[in-house]
């Protein structure tokens, strides 16, 4: 045994620290499927409580919605649990055809292909198609998952200010000499639920002979006028030369993502993108799961514009009780209280008001900018948004937040 | 010389990294260790430096420590351009 006490100590001694600065993360354990109620045990041991849920990706309200539930129970009857094999040996089966080529015609893309995760796409996908003589440019705030693809590729990395175009075109024509040239970004940004500009990106990389990459996950299925991504609320589907996404967010909730986008690039994936690789792909069960997503999402936009009109009611009505929200149209709506402690103490107290939503403070988010992440979902019905915004402005009360500046919430409590 | 390429320097940071108004960087601030300036950003630094100053900089040379404040990039520009001329 060679994880002695010394080892163990710096261990705990690294998990301390953790405790030390505050960022040390516990779960909450969800008693219930996911929904727009939850049934939650918080702290550890306590009595189960049944509160809205604001803080999933389950955009679409499909992870329990019974059709899919009906459909995976049916994947898991005909196909089977898992592949015990990665794809290229025996693990790809029909329906994982049919997802690839569901897929490409819902994005509009020419090809996809399946990854366990769209951490896995992100982490494979750049050290597949790129190599030293060629240069990624990234805005400075996407996901963490792109940022480590990018870390794992041999390719000259270099960086731009968040959505700022001019910067952008700098950039492309300062590595105007290299061989291959690909700008990457979020569709939409996770943390603030702003939009990137893509149609400005992109016609800035047709210019400059360069290729984009959008990581789609908080878009797929529900941005856009029939929920394609951002690329159709942008206008330039068929332009976006790779798309990641993930299975895990509005498509179903489950797990599993891809890459889609130009037909040799995702060949190329398939040939040496490693986590597609070596490991096994999406369980027979998610697939049929997310097949049938993509059947709902593709026979009406209802749900995508029920989110719609319930993100626009939740904004509204946020700002008109004098919250400060982050800009933006999409359903992830960061209410702003700039201080961590007031983050966490607001998060809380919503919590014991029957609201589930987190705080989110630094290294999470910059400094003096935390805030509680609010997200919308099409499985909220209005007595959910009603009561969670009444538990918002009680709490908002109690702190005298409410029609704040930002500098005077700073004076109150810091940053 | 050296103040002059030290404004350069300053002046290209400051519009490169800097994003909130409120922050001060000055020719000893700690650009790398300090977080203003993420390592993949470094390399359009070092390019920029090549292009203007005409010199190249070797990758063992173009260290996150090497790029850490103002003052050590400009030390840096002035041994290339001294082995330069």
């Amino acid at each position: 045994m060679a994880y002695s006490d010394k080892v163990r100590a710096t261990y705990q001694q690294q998990l301390q620290e953790l405790q030390d600065k505050g960022i040390f993360k516990i779960e909450r354990y969800i008693h219930s499927v996911q929904d727009a109620e939850i049934e939650v045990e918080f702290p550890p041991g306590a009595p189960l409580k049944r509160v809205i849920n604001i803080c999933a990706n389950n955009y679409l309200g499909l992870s329990s919605h019974p059709e899919v539930v009906a459909a995976a129970h049916e994947g898991l009857d005909a196909r089977g649990y898992g592949m015990s094999s990665v794809r290229f040996i025996c693990g790809t089966q029909d329906i994982h055809k049919e997802l690839e080529k569901r897929m490409t015609e819902f994005l509009g893309t020419e090809d996809t292909i399946l990854f366990p995760s769209c951490m896995d796409a992100n982490a494979g996908v750049f050290e597949a198609i790129l190599g030293e003589e060629d240069v990624m440019i990234s805005d400075r705030l996407v996901h963490a998952s792109l940022i480590d693809g990018i870390r794992l590729c041999k390719a000259m990395t270099d960086s731009f200010k968040h959505s700022d175009m001019k910067h952008l075109e700098e950039k492309l024509i300062l590595h105007s000499d290299k061989r291959n040239k690909l700008v990457i970004t979020d569709g939409v940004y996770s943390m603030d639920g702003d939009t990137a500009p893509l149609d400005k990106m992109v016609e800035l990389c047709e210019k400059y002979d360069a290729m984009i990459l959008v990581d789609d996950s908080h878009s797929s299925g529900f941005i856009g006028k029939t929920g394609r991504g951002t690329h159709e609320k942008c206008g330039v589907v068929g332009k976006i030369d790779i798309i990641t996404t993930t299975f895990g967010k509005g498509l179903g909730g489950a797990s599993g993502g891809c890459v889609s986008g130009r037909k040799e690039l995702v060949e190329l994936c398939r040939q040496k993108a490693r986590p597609y690789l070596f490991s096994n792909t999406i369980a027979p069960p998610v697939v049929a799961g997310v097949l049938n997503v993509l059947e709902i999402l593709s026979a009406t936009t209802e749900r995508r514009d029920k989110l719609e009109r319930n993100a626009g009611w939740w904004r509204k009505n946020l700002t008109e009780a004098g919250f400060i929200l982050q800009p933006g149209d999409t359903p992830i709506v960061p209410v702003m209280l700039f201080n961590a402690k007031l983050s966490q103490d607001f998060a809380r107290d919503l919590f014991a008001e029957g609201v589930y939503a987190i705080g989110f403070f630094f290294p999470v988010v910059p400094q003096g900018k935390a805030r509680i992440r609010t997200q919308i979902s099409a499985a909220h019905d209005m007595h959910h948004l009603e009561k969670a915004l009444a538990a918002f402005i009680k709490v908002g009360k109690k702190y005298d937040i409410l029609g704040k500046t930002k500098n005077e919430i700073m004076v109150m409590y810091g940053n | 010389m050296k103040d002059e390429i030290r404004e350069v320097v300053l002046e290209y940071v400051i519009n490169e990294y800097m994003e909130d108004q409120d922050d001060e960087i000055t020719y000893d601030t700690a650009l790398i260790s300090g977080g203003y300036v993420d390592s993949f950003s470094m390399v359009s630094l070092k390019r920029f430096l090549e292009t203007k100053y005409k010199i190249s900089l070797p990758d063992n040379r173009a260290t996150p420590e090497a790029f850490d404040t103002v003052d050590k990039i400009t030390e840096l520009v002035i041994e290339f351009l001294g082995y330069k001329e």
